[in-house]
């Protein structure tokens, strides 16, 4: 405030450079996340694949609720969509996996697009309130409608799909086609972030009175927020599926809906890597918790309810914090 | 007919309890303008600490239930509002909300490894036996629970518009900052509707515990019915809290007798989505003045 003039001129170039850090981030991940698993065995490829996974799931909701500030208690529903979606084309119908993949997206940008359109006329705030009945009511029919979704005993032999003929049944192969997959949905993202539809989203969250005074339809665009977070959630699940190869209900109550928002938080909503930052919490840390048994998800609770108290803008949040004094601290020692 | 009417009155018995936990819901929402998504477990854990107490220092029921309804009424009531609300409030209230997920988290599974992962059977304070009323059986229990529940609901309903602390309190929900040129405490005002709401949870406790039976997983159930109790009523009326609980109870209970056993959690949610489709501030609720 007190130099706006220099200000000005530094924070585009300094933005533009974090986004591009952003890609280069993206990409090494990849890279790394690509050769990781050799020597890890097969529970531990599968423990990074399931990371990915759920962080997809993860990055979705991060839109929703970190770039669009709308709560939705129903990103397991979601995923739940999708993977059943997924199973039933694929076993049942011999649907290829693509096309089952493309259309559990699709469906779940629908489904999205249904739920939001009339919780976000009425009031925002009731966004949180129709997603959580949604939640409940999917979970009943995955449940109940046996003919369609094998009940409580779910759905198994889920295929994993072919890579231009090459079959990818192998813990590795398939590890790091959900790598390919995650970078390519973590860039459609990144893309989508930095755009003009990506700065809609965050003087939304930052202050959607100001955004629609500067002309920005506010329910349309968190309506789209909401419909493309619902539709990463579905993408999710269509991975999901054939990594665990057999799907039953219990993944995709309301519980799982409000630990994916967890996640969310305690990576840091509304950044980037938040998501990834998140899910390690949630998914790789309970596995390095397992001494602790079924404590994992006490310290885990504990851990974000900590971190929330002491910082609400995630671990991703704590990490810039302290970049920033860092930064702070040798340009005072300079 | 006979049967109908047993019906109804399991429902409204259920429903008064919703209605109990809903009203923390108003409580809280109306102080701190955030939603306890922990209120299902505040219901759960009392039953879970008092038979804790009578295990661990062998005590008589009545002792084990006066050092949990303490404990909990300390760390419940006093300990949520000082460690979690306080520090959270100011960065807003969507972080609070989600704060209180974990803490349910949190409350649920240190209930399943510290206390039991079974369902535990709790002393009812009531005759378990049936009535008959002109040919109609009714359970003692259910009406003992309706007497209980809308018994506190009446009393808080005094307390809140007919004593001085209570219009102190209310003074305080609607606006903090006019109650505080006007000399009310109103700190400690906030603290004793915390205080109240872990009361009202623990009365729903002790009514829906001899019944449902003392269980880490109870949380779920009650949580999600209250909440919706409260949407459907109105979330910032007590009133509204009474009437979406037994509406929502009386509607399970039939749904669950002439519909569908597995769809009977259906019904409270469609008319969730219809009302507040149709009458968003729900059946009793004004609405909002204040930016949310």
């Amino acid at each position: 405030m007190s130099a706006p003039a220099v200000q000005n001129s530094a924070a585009p170039r300094r933005a533009a450079s974090r986004i591009d850090a952003a890609l280069i981030g993206l990409v090494l991940g990849a890279v790394l996340l690509w050769f990781a698993p050799v020597g890890m065995g097969r529970y531990g490829t599968y423990v990074l694949s399931l990371w990915l996974v759920m962080s997809i799931g993860v990055m979705g909701l991060n839109l929703t609720l970190g770039y669009a500030g709308q709560t939705s208690l129903a990103q397991a529903a979601f995923m739940g969509l999708g993977a059943y979606t997924t199973a039933i084309l694929t076993t049942k119908y011999g649907v290829n996996w693509y096309a089952a993949f493309a259309l559990s997206g699709l469906l779940t940008f629908g489904v999205g697009l249904l739920l939001g359109f009339p919780a976000l006329r009425v009031r925002t705030h009731y966004l949180a309130f129709v997603t959580l009945a949604f939640s409940t009511l999917i979970w009943l029919v995955l449940r109940n409608e046996q003919w369609l979704t094998g009940g409580v005993f779910g759905i198994s032999n889920i295929n994993r799909p072919n890579f231009f003929g090459i079959k990818l049944f192998g813990a590795l192969e398939f590890h790091r086609f959900v790598v390919v997959v995650t970078l390519i949905l973590s860039l459609k993202l990144w893309w989508l972030v930095r755009s003009p539809w990506g700065r809609a989203f965050t003087a939304l969250r930052e202050n959607p009175v100001r955004a629609a005074s500067l002309g920005i339809d506010t329910r349309t665009y968190t309506l789209l927020a909401f419909a493309i977070g619902s539709a990463y959630g579905g993408f999710a699940g269509a991975l999901y599926a054939p990594l665990v190869e057999f799907i039953d209900p219990s993944p995709f109550s309301l519980s799982q809906s409000l630990f994916l928002l967890l996640m969310v938080v305690a990576g840091g909503a509304g950044y980037l890597f938040g998501p990834f930052v998140g899910a390690l919490l949630g998914v790789v840390l309970p596995e390095w918790l397992r001494f602790a048994g079924s404590l994992y998800l006490i310290i885990f609770a504990t851990i974000v309810l900590a971190l929330l108290v002491i910082c609400p803008q995630g671990v991703s949040g704590l990490i810039e914090r302290g970049w920033h004094a860092l930064r702070r601290k040798t340009g005072g020692a300079r | 007919m006979a049967e109908f009417i047993a019906y109804l009155i399991a429902g409204i018995a259920t429903g008064s309890i919703y209605a109990l936990a809903a009203i923390g819901f108003t409580l809280v929402w109306q102080t701190s303008q955030t939603i306890n998504f922990a209120q299902g477990e505040f219901v759960m854990l009392p039953a879970a600490l008092i038979l804790l107490a009578v295990k661990l220092f062998g005590l008589p029921l009545w002792a084990g239930g006066l050092l949990g309804i303490a404990v909990f009424l300390l760390i419940f009531g006093a300990g949520f509002k000082l460690v979690v609300v306080d520090p959270m409030i100011k960065h807003g209230v969507l972080p609070l909300a989600i704060a209180t997920m974990a803490l349910s988290i949190v409350m649920k599974e240190s209930a399943k490894d510290g206390f039991s992962a079974e369902a535990q059977s709790f002393p009812s304070l009531v005759p378990t036996d049936m009535i008959n009323l002109l040919g109609i059986s009714i359970s003692l229990q259910h009406l003992a629970i309706i007497v209980v529940a809308f018994a506190a609901i009446g009393l808080l309903q005094w307390f809140v518009g007919g004593t001085r602390l209570g219009r102190q309190m209310q003074a305080t929900a609607q606006n903090p900052t006019v109650a505080r040129i006007l000399g009310i405490p109103v700190e400690r005002m906030v603290l004793l509707t915390f205080l109240l709401n872990a009361a009202l949870a623990v009365v729903a406790s002790l009514l829906i515990s001899p019944i449902y039976l003392a269980k880490f997983s109870n949380g779920e159930t009650i949580g999600l019915f209250a909440f919706i109790a409260a949407i459907v009523g109105g979330f910032n009326q007590v009133r509204g809290a009474l009437v979406g609980g037994v509406l929502i109870g009386v509607a399970d209970s039939l749904a669950a007798a002439y519909i569908s056993t597995q769809y009977r959690l259906a019904v409270p949610l469609v008319l969730l989505v219809a009302i507040i489709l149709i009458k968003p501030e729900g059946l009793m609720g004004r609405k909002e003045e204040r930016r949310v």
